[in-house]
């Protein structure tokens, strides 16, 4: 794991968590267990290589070793390995495999059919203990669909109708198995405040919270809840330590019996437990609101109890952009795609990524979809007709979230040592018009078909 | 993920309505009734007769009155310099359900011919300006997908800040929606009511044509006594629902079915021809390229997604390479929004068949001018870079069949309605939050 500690209000109060040391721990042992799969090296020769960290390189070399990039450069900087494949990919440009910073991939196969979703449990807003990967479906179909356009890792989210509705994993689009798959578990927690999340359906139906009121009540219950049980874990330890500390004939207090009992541990709390590496500012919140008011809430909320938080969506906080920058924390913006509010101007979303850069707030792009994950890019190339550089844009799917998700050492750039995760694509990756050729995951060539490929070859008679 | 479900609600497309706010401040100024504007400089994509890198457009009288690299202008003309930038016809979006507010469906009966949706139209909807500021210039406004046999439907222009009879294409065909497949299941299904399933679709449907036979043939025998000097025939009762199937048989409307599964076409088709109507096009289509033949034999049209699957399970067998795998066997097909974001954007989506299956670049722009203008029926009007055609016009910031093209101005019959580089909402003809 990278660095997750930059976005931090203030400085991590307490190392002690037994139980999200052991999560910190079981990520990093995944994240490992797909480099072996390349077989033999692979050398892209005469491309144009968008390396994000060093520019653009064109007629570029790039070398794929043991799952990792062992050499980026110009043909003279680089040395192919004896019996390394050679693949001319003149006229192609390469570029490292986007990330998608929050998609429902694996959690749903048809929308409208329930029996195909795993989206979020609504039987309560508070929902920590929730892990997209107990629900994770490597085989999903809509995966392979979007692995075809170049997107090769991304955040699983729950869908965002409870306030705090599960944690979030970081997943590799590729891999025999889900545990391969999901790279970083719990790395991050949604919370929802963009007032979606309160149960105001009808007059009749509405129950706690039903307001905006409601929904920060009850986060900020469970979070002092939270609190509460690590206090008595901490008393309970204590005690637990005293006991044992106690000689075996204490003659002071022999007559009270049931004082030499050992101390009962407090009952366990799966939703106070799973709020923990939070409230340590071990991983970030990923901090939803749409409106300037919801915002200002939620960022009260997260500091309130001291969360290390990063923004989401945003999408109608325009006049509070100055105070966004000021926050200093990064921003998943979008979708662009929402609709401007009535009084607004058509382009007010489009804009916001180019404004939001515009002040130094680092962003990254997300789908937030699932079947069409692959129009990742796009999104980036419409921002950019809206004020945003092309550089920014292209970062925005690439090395801003690498960061954002503390996996820059291993994504989000063409640089040796990164994981081979790499697409080869006829031109521009953030145009309509591109198709991806070859996708390279741990420097595996992966198979370029999906099932909608298979229809498309199946009804042309191939 | 609230954006994604919201769109695939059944009633898509719930246009945000500032009413109070709009109505001070509607309609500042109203546009020319003559005018004379000289656009040059322009790589004029015209959709029928390929792209003219330095060329001009000559508009009078709202119309568009010469096309070329040497056009002349009377000196009083209005001269617009493009710049060197792309200049394309106004797209045309054959599938939306804009500016009417929640009224889409009328999800009461599966058969409600006699709906119009004039009578729900609301001309303020901010929907509307946003879809011009994406370059689209004429729509068609469906019933939902609830019914099996929806509404009458109108075809508006983006004359955004005029009143509502000024938004309305003067002299387009009428239009009624049929559906068929999942929704018309769901909503009926789902309160016990025929239809349930496919069978109860198509039969529900068959027995309101039947009974729309046998309606006309009362209104036909007493014209006939009428005319052969009768003084006692008694006319019929009008009913305005089988007045509404009478008018399907007899052609008046132009039938638009909602339709996703391969063998719904066929089905549609063989009714078609059990009744004697045409289908004009099926919308959504996304098996179309199972069954291209089938459809093209028919002269009916598609009118598509670029991309959308998954969303339910009629559309789970949807592929990208539709629209062009059924292009390239004959089908007219045009890609629709039947969505207030992708309204915003068609062209990124035509854009996309480039892509997948190699759409050249008039045939991806056809699928969002022409070919949806046919659908529609008002492709002798609008659609192509043509002398004597509507002047509804874009002028483009990028290059349109892209990621990045974004229209810098728009015009529609001649006047500009949308123009980037103003401030505020960047309409000439609409004052609020100017």
């Amino acid at each position: 794991m990278g660095e997750l500690s930059i976005f931090r209000l203030e400085p991590s109060a307490k190392p002690w968590s037994r139980i999200s040391l052991v999560l910190v721990i079981v990520s990093a042992v995944f994240f490992t267990t797909t480099l072996s799969a390349q077989q033999k090296p692979v050398v892209l020769k005469a491309g144009k290589l968008l390396t994000i960290t060093h520019g653009v390189i064109e007629n570029g070399v790039l070398v794929m070793e043991n799952g990792k990039i062992t050499a980026v450069g110009p043909p003279a900087g680089a040395n192919a390995p004896a019996n390394a494949q050679v693949i001319d990919v003149t006229g192609m440009t390469v570029y490292p495999g986007l990330i998608d910073s929050e998609t429902a991939l694996g959690l749903t196969e048809i929308s409208a059919e329930q029996s195909t979703n795993d989206l979020v449990e609504l039987s309560d807003e508070i929902m920590p203990h929730m892990h997209v990967y107990d629900a994770f479906h490597a085989e999903s179909e809509l995966i392979p669909v979007a692995r075809l356009n170049g997107i090769t890792n991304a955040i699983v989210a729950p869908n965002d109708h409870d306030t705090l509705p599960g944690q979030d994993s970081f997943i590799q689009l590729y891999g025999n198995s889900a545990q391969e798959m999901l790279t970083i578990r719990d790395i991050a927690m949604p919370l929802n405040f963009t007032g979606e999340q309160r149960r105001n359906e009808s007059w009749d139906k509405r129950k706690y919270p039903s307001t905006r009121m409601g929904m920060a009540a009850q986060l900020r219950q469970a979070f002092l809840d939270a609190q509460e049980y690590v206090r008595n874990q901490a008393d309970y330890e204590k005690k637990k330590a005293d006991f044992a500390a106690k000689p075996a004939n204490d003659s002071v207090k022999d007559k009270d019996k049931t004082k030499k009992q050992p101390p009962t541990p407090p009952k366990r709390d799966l939703k106070a437990e799973a709020l923990l590496p939070y409230l340590e500012g071990k991983k970030p919140i990923v901090l939803a609101a749409e409106d300037a008011s919801d915002l200002e809430t939620a960022v009260s909320l997260a500091r309130e109890f001291n969360l290390k938080f990063v923004l989401n969506h945003i999408s109608y906080s325009q006049p509070v952009l100055d105070y966004v920058a000021s926050l200093k924390v990064p921003v998943i913006v979008g979708p662009i795609y929402e609709n401007p509010k009535p009084n607004e101007r058509y382009d007010a979303v489009y804009s916001l990524p180019g404004q939001l850069v515009k002040r130094g707030v680092k962003i990254a792009f997300a789908s937030y979809d699932a079947h069409n994950v692959r129009n990742l890019p796009y999104q980036a190339g419409f921002a950019s007709a809206f004020g945003l550089s092309y550089d920014e844009a292209l970062k925005a799917i690439t090395i801003n979230p690498a960061e954002i998700w503390g996996v820059a050492d291993k994504l989000g750039s063409l640089d040796v040592g990164k994981l081979a995760n790499v697409v080869v694509a006829t031109g521009d990756p953030l145009d309509v018009k591109t198709d991806v050729k070859q996708v390279y995951i741990g420097g595996e060539a992966v198979s370029m078909t999906s099932r909608q490929t298979q229809l498309r070859d199946q009804y042309s008679g191939k | 993920m609230s954006h994604t479900v919201l769109r695939f609600r059944l009633g898509p497309v719930l246009g945000l309505v500032l009413a109070s706010c709009l109505a001070a401040a509607q309609q500042s100024s109203s546009p020319p009734s003559h005018n004379e504007v000289l656009i040059k400089n322009a790589v004029v994509m015209t959709v029928t007769h390929g792209k003219i890198p330095n060329g001009s457009v000559f508009i009078k009288d709202g119309k568009i009155a010469a096309v070329g690299e040497n056009v002349t202008a009377p000196a009083g003309a209005t001269v617009v310099d493009a710049g060197g930038k792309y200049l394309t016809p106004g797209i045309v979006d054959s599938h939306s359900h804009i500016a009417l507010d929640e009224d889409v469906n009328e999800a009461t009966s599966p058969i409600t011919p006699h709906m119009r949706m004039i009578d729900a139209f609301d001309y303020q909807d901010k929907a509307i300006y946003r879809g011009l500021a994406g370059g689209v210039t004429t729509s068609l406004l469906l019933h939902g997908s609830a019914n099996m046999i929806g509404g009458q439907a109108i075809v508006i222009k983006h004359k955004y800040g005029l009143n509502r009879d000024a938004m309305l294409f003067p002299g387009a065909p009428a239009s009624i929606k049929f559906a068929s497949g999942e929704n018309p299941k769901r909503v009926y299904g789902g309160r016990d009511q025929l239809p349930s399933t496919r069978m109860g679709n198509f039969a529900v449907q068959r027995e309101a044509l039947i009974q729309g036979q046998e309606y006309m043939r009362d209104w036909d025998d007493y014209n006939k006594k009428v005319k052969n000097g009768d003084k006692d025939a008694k006319p019929p009762k009008r009913d305005l629902k089988l007045e509404a199937l009478a008018d399907v048989l007899r052609g008046k409307l132009m039938v638009q079915i909602h339709c996703y599964r391969a063998d719904e076409f066929l089905t549609e088709i063989a009714m078609a021809h059990e009744f004697g109507y045409k289908i004009r096009a099926f919308h959504h289509a996304l098996e179309a390229y199972k069954v291209p033949d089938k459809i093209a034999a028919e002269n009916i049209g598609i009118a598509t997604f670029s991309d959308w699957w998954g969303f339910k399970h009629e559309a789970w067998d949807a592929i990208p390479w539709n629209p062009v795998m059924s292009m390239r066997k004959g089908v007219r097909v045009a890609i629709k929004s039947d969505s207030d974001d992708f309204a915003r954007r068609l062209n990124q989506e035509a854009a996309k068949t480039m892509r997948y299956g190699g759409a050249t670049e008039d045939e991806a722009l056809k699928m969002i001018t022409l070919n949806a203008a046919w659908i529609v029926g008002v492709d002798d009007r609008v659609g192509s870079i043509d002398v004597g055609k509507d002047a509804d016009v874009v002028i483009w910031d990028g290059y349109p069949l892209s990621s990045y093209g974004v229209p810098n101005k728009v015009f529609i019959d001649g006047d500009v309605y949308f123009d980037r580089s103003l401030p505020g909402y960047g309409m000439p003809h609409y004052a609020g939050g100017q």
